[in-house]
């Protein structure tokens, strides 16, 4: 087994994803078969090989500080699924 | 007249055309295409939404639906951002504005451009023109479709692991997966950002030429951008005379091509011969093996990131619950389908602790050695060659229920796209009635060679983009292959 039950449990907790106890069974086995094809990425040796993050040659693309338009507040706030006083609003944040 | 317009038929040259010389108007062109939408698009499902009033007096394009456009909802074919409408545009919608293209409406994809058949679309599948028991391709087979049916002369799509090459291969049509970095993907919905480029499809390479003139080069929205080293030319050339072509061995006899598909291929690199091009081997001998699972290591690790904004606060769904965190992660369980959870688990997994080195680390060297390997070929020839596609359009279900067949839909488009090279995908014949697709890779930058190429054997090849089951009369000679395929 590549991943267990557990680790796709803790996995769905890092991505805040609240996984039917269904959903949890049916990711483990399907995670299971596509973490076992992909790893074969162990089988290279890559001791001298440099990452690659980018695939463009750019480096530090600088922009001059020139003040620009923004959004207007209630454009930022036209989709809110809840807004008050020019905010967001969330529920309380409880533990 | 309106009357007359056949828009199966009919590039968006043309089109330009018949605009320009005043035998259309605007409204009559952008009427022409709802026309066709209303006849023809409750069968194929390539639009999530139109729109009524043409705004500019250019010709009308299709958008992805990732592509954000002020006013006009936005879903990225998700349930967690329906009824959500940009308040900006994206600079690429803005510079189809500027162009005075009309928006004809936003089209299909699988949901946050993740799949290879637009059966994931939160809103319903997609169907292929040629065959609508089979699937587009994906995650662009709105755009595709649409303007395979005549459903639009021109659309944009989105490529990451192949969502523009694919889809074009399946429908028959030109699409291309420009160098990374020459389109801005500001204002575009993020998938996998090392990744990601937006591209143009149409029925014919100038076409594709002209559309990415429009939308390509630096924009300061965009720190990813670069200049293009030189203006965007329409091909005119029909010869080959002194371009050296590259047929990767590995991506040509990959396991799980179709012989249909290896027989048009084939042939099309027998045409470009004859029109003048050197043709030789060459080998990519670590793209396809390892090509598929390091894109499923970056593409999903980045995705994992870039979804995280999906919180429920600022815009798109939110499912109530007593507490923040609560809320947070009924809006993300209920809101995305299930490929989005599957690429954000495997993503997540593969930058936790203790796994980083062992799989995403190790994907970014796998890319290295990938990018070097396509480097060393297009120092010996300028163009490589391969299908788009392993298969034709596959029936709408084959793939659903098995994820990794569904990821080896884009074993062939993959390497190119992580290499970050340019990719155009060419129709170059039919096998079982269903539509090839040629690609043409290039070196960063390339284009114009990759339309070169495309335009001359585009010429030569004669295909007709208009499905078979839409043409008047019978069957023009030359479209149907020989039994022996």
């Amino acid at each position: 087994m590549a991943i267990s039950r557990e680790e796709v449990q803790h996995v769905a907790r890092l991505a805040w994803l609240a996984l039917s106890d269904r959903e949890v069974d049916r990711f483990t086995g399907e995670l299971d078969k596509i973490l076992d094809a992909i790893g074969i990425v162990a089988e290279l040796d890559l001791e001298e090989v440099e990452p690659t993050s980018h695939p463009l040659d750019l480096v530090n693309v600088w922009d001059e500080d020139v003040p620009r338009e923004s959004l207007a507040r209630e454009d930022v706030l036209a989709n809110a699924p809840d807004a008050d006083g020019g905010l967001f609003k969330v529920p309380t944040w409880r533990q | 007249m309106a009357a007359v317009i056949d828009t199966l038929r009919l590039t968006a040259e043309e089109a330009k055309g018949l605009l320009e010389r005043g035998e259309i108007s605007a409204a009559e062109l952008h009427s022409a295409y709802l026309d066709a939408i209303g006849e023809r698009d409750g069968e194929l499902h390539c639009y999530l939404s139109t729109v009524d009033a043409p705004e500019g007096d250019g010709v009308p394009i299709a958008l992805k639906d990732v592509i954000s456009t002020k006013g006009v909802e936005t879903t990225a074919g998700s349930k967690i951002l329906s009824g959500y409408v940009p308040v900006f545009d994206s600079t690429v919608a803005a510079r189809c504005k500027e162009a005075g293209l009309p928006l004809i409406g936003k089209t299909n994809l699988d949901e946050f451009a993740m799949g290879s058949s637009t059966e994931n679309s939160a809103f319903g599948p997609t169907r292929n023109p040629w065959d609508p028991t089979r699937v587009p391709g994906g995650s662009g087979g709105g755009s595709a479709a649409a303007v395979s049916a005549g459903l639009a002369p021109w659309a944009l799509g989105s490529d990451t692991g192949g969502s523009i090459k694919q889809p074009s291969a399946l429908c028959g049509n030109v699409g291309l997966r420009p160098t990374y970095g020459t389109v801005s993907r500001y204002g575009v919905v993020a998938f996998a950002s090392s990744l990601d480029q937006v591209g143009p499809v149409a029925k014919t390479v100038r076409d594709v030429a002209l559309l990415y003139s429009i939308i390509a080069g630096r924009d300061p929205l965009d720190s990813t951008t670069a200049e293009l080293p030189e203006p965007v030319r329409l091909p005119e050339s029909h010869s080959l005379a002194g371009v050296r072509i590259g047929v990767p061995t590995e991506l040509n006899e990959a396991e799980g091509i179709e012989p249909g598909v290896s027989a048009s291929v084939e042939r099309a690199i027998a045409l470009a011969e004859e029109l003048g091009a050197d043709i030789g081997p060459c080998s990519l001998p670590r793209s396809v093996r390892y090509g598929m699972p390091c894109y499923y290591l970056i593409a999903p690790a980045e995705a994992s990131s870039n979804l995280a904004r999906y919180d429920g606060v600022r815009y798109g769904l939110r499912v109530d619950d007593e507490s923040y965190q609560q809320m947070v992660e009924r809006t993300r369980d209920e809101g995305f389908g299930d490929e989005p959870k599957r690429r954000i688990m495997l993503g997540t997994y593969a930058l936790s602790a203790g796994y980083y080195d062992a799989y995403y680390g190790r994907a970014q060297k796998v890319r290295t050695l990938i990018s070097e390997e396509h480097r060393e070929a297009l120092e010996q020839f300028d163009v490589l060659v391969s299908p788009t596609s392993p298969t034709v359009a596959f029936r709408v279900g084959e793939r659903a229920a098995d994820p990794l067949a569904m990821y080896l839909s884009d074993v062939l488009t993959i390497p190119s796209n992580l290499a970050g090279l340019p990719g155009l995908s060419i129709p170059c014949g039919l096998s079982e009635g269903l539509p090839v697709g040629l690609q043409l890779i290039g070196p960063q930058f390339g284009e114009n060679l990759l339309f070169r190429v495309g335009h001359a054997l585009e010429q030569a090849l004669e295909f007709d983009t208009v499905p078979e089951r839409w043409r008047a009369g019978s069957d023009p000679a030359g479209q149907t292959p020989p039994e022996s395929a």
